[in-house]
């Protein structure tokens, strides 16, 4: 490339491998003199050699009738790679910090609308589904079963038995300063039964299957297979909500359950190993602190957790947007999602029932 | 038609596990050509292409490639083939989460040193010779089946490829946009001088475009030659084709 007088001469190749080249020494040119481009000596040819060139016209200003002496071949090429002709691309305007929060805030509202609706659904379909079993699949309920109440056995029952361990221990050398050894049992019982049973089953099955739940029916909704089953008159809270809604309700009160008897077990555990106590002791202790009224407490929280994690599950499903990529976000968010809702469900209990 | 091919495969064998879909394909692909690959559907067209690009490992046979033999060739090599080549798959295959600007900077930013601005005054380009100019930032989920395809177009010749492979591109699309992209491929072919291999089932497309068919009958090529020789030749498949879709 060189430039004679008012004229720019380009010679050998101007393509992809040599237009960096050109494009760093066209920044040394005084381009606002030339008034025509020579492309007689050009070889060779390619768009991003046609897009140095525009570039090179518009920065001096000039149109394409500048481009002189180009064989017909590159004059073809040249016309059909060309981007002076176009117009130029839409820009993508930046909305200003206050509507953006407005428009958060409403989205928000809109969302929250939705759940309720979706709430709502749930809760007619579901009730409707105990007694008219039309429009689900024939052994639904205990399919889902399996994938959200049996095969969560054992890592329910493994993780409350640490946990249970983990508890005692930890009292336990408090406990021990004061010869309150058998106090162990109480703490066990009350923080296993009344907190711990039931947010650790909880967080466990919204890790486990709200994201299953999440992720099944974003991608059956971006896979048009939603669209689908209401095109065969099926309704899709029916057929894919209402079985595992009552799935989880049979599961997550013998999830609990379980979880809170391998707790105790564990404040045994230490309780005979480390505090000296007898098993009966303990376990007199534990049937004398807790009241039916603890049992049923943690039960009926762990009802509305399960509650939430099908809704919130379901609800991200539904609500997915874009295309696969979308089913990632949607099920990452189910999941935040239900874990703060059963924190904040759970803060509601405690302080409702606190006395 | 003297000249030697771009693609040469001999004795290819392609399998999905137990699952012999290709056996002993003989083809060649001529430069400045338009080779379109015809059979039924299911009949490993889309796995024909996928072997020569080495997506899948073929079992046996050779390729080769701008005269030189890819089997067994080093990964980074044919990296570098891969820069002279274009790919438009059956489904298009843009990447869901960018937008389909960024799709085709992808293998601009890739295989080249351009500066930015070279770079969006080409993806601009290449999108309005597809006819998309408008859904530069929308992401792929955002398209229609036929605008799906018509950006990965866009990607697939980004680069100027001296290849282009094209799966199906003009199913899904109406016949006036068809008609475009023939004379696009049409167009890429003369003023590029890009030799171009094409799945499709148009009748009135391969008329327009073809030079040479392959035709590919239970896993085999059971005929290779030009347009011409492929309507008057005495291969029952083959003829079958051709007067099926006269109607
Ligand atoms: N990833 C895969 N794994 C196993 N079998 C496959 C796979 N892809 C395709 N097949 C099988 O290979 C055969 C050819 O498929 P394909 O090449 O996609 O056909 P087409 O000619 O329609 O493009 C079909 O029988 C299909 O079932
Ligand atoms: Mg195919």
């Amino acid at each position: 490339m060189k430039q004679e007088n008012n004229t720019l001469f380009l010679d050998g190749a101007v393509t992809k491998v040599t237009v960096p080249a050109l494009f760093a020494e066209q920044k040394n040119l005084d381009l606002n003199s030339i008034t025509s481009i020579d492309g007689k000596n050009i070889t060779e040819l390619d768009s991003a050699g046609v897009a140095f060139i525009d570039g090179v016209l518009l920065q001096a200003k000039l149109t394409s009738s500048a481009l002189v002496h180009l064989t017909s071949d590159h004059r073809e090429q040249y016309h059909t790679f060309s981007s002076l002709a176009l117009d130029a691309a839409p820009h993508v305007q930046s909305v200003p910090v206050f509507q953006q929060i407005g428009e958060g805030v409403l989205q928000w509202v809109s969302s929250l609308q939705d759940a309720l609706y979706l709430t709502a659904d749930i809760a007619f379909w579901s009730v409707v589904g105990l007694f008219n079993h039309k429009g689900q699949r024939k052994g639904a309920v205990e399919q889902q079963s399996l994938l959200i109440g049996v095969n969560a056995v054992g890592i329910v029952g493994l993780l409350s038995l640490v946990l249970g361990l983990i508890l005692a221990l930890q009292s336990a050398a408090q406990l021990r300063q004061f010869g309150a050894n058998i106090y162990v049992a109480d703490l066990i019982a009350i923080s296993m039964v009344r907190e711990m049973g039931p947010i650790i089953t909880a967080i466990l099955l919204a890790g486990r299957s709200g994201s299953a739940i999440a992720s099944e029916i974003a991608s059956m909704k971006v896979s048009e297979e939603i669209d689908a089953l209401k095109m065969m008159a099926i309704n899709p809270i029916r057929y894919i909500v209402v079985p595992k809604f009552h799935a989880i309700t049979i599961c997550m009160p013998l999830l609990v359950t379980l979880s809170n008897l391998v707790g105790i077990l564990g404040g045994l555990i230490i309780g005979i190993t480390y505090l000296d106590l007898s098993p009966t002791a303990f376990l007199n202790e534990v049937l004398n602190v807790l009241v039916l009224r603890d049992i049923v407490i943690s039960l009926a929280k762990s009802e509305i957790f399960a509650w939430a994690i099908v809704i919130i599950g379901s609800y991200f499903g539904f609500h997915v947007k874009g295309g696969a990529e979308g089913v990632g976000r949607a099920t990452t968010n189910s999941v935040v999602a239900s874990i703060f809702a059963i924190i904040l469900v759970d803060a509601i209990f405690s302080l409702v029932f606190y006395f | 038609m003297e000249k030697k091919p771009i693609i040469r495969v001999r004795n290819m064998v392609a399998k999905y596990g137990e699952n012999t879909i290709l056996q002993d394909i003989n083809a060649d692909f001529y430069p400045q050509q338009v080779t379109v690959i015809l059979g039924s559907s299911g009949c490993g067209k889309t796995t024909l292409l996928k072997n020569i690009l080495r997506l899948y490992q073929p079992e046996s046979g050779s390729i080769e490639m701008f005269g030189v033999e890819t089997m067994g060739m080093e990964e980074t090599a044919f990296e570098a083939l891969l820069g002279r080549m274009g790919m438009l798959f059956q489904n298009g295959a843009l990447l869901n989460s960018l937008p389909v600007y960024d799709n085709i900077a992808i293998p601009l930013e890739q295989h080249t040193c351009l500066p930015p601005e070279i770079i969006r005054r080409i993806i601009e380009v290449k999108l309005n010779l597809v006819n998309l100019s408008h859904a530069i930032n929308m992401l792929p989920s955002e398209l229609s089946g036929g605008m799906r395809k018509r950006a990965a177009l866009a990607r697939a010749i980004a680069l100027d490829p001296e290849i282009l492979f094209c799966d199906e591109p003009s199913s899904g699309l109406d016949p006036l946009t068809s008609a475009a992209m023939d004379n696009l491929i049409l167009k890429l072919k003369n003023q590029l001088k890009m030799s171009i291999v094409i799945v499709t089932h148009e009748l009135a497309s391969i008329h327009r475009i073809a030079d040479r068919i392959i035709f590919l009958d239970q896993g085999k090529a059971v005929f290779s030659g030009t347009l011409q020789e492929a309507m008057n030749c005495n291969i029952p498949a083959v003829l079958t084709f051709f007067e099926v879709g006269k109607f």
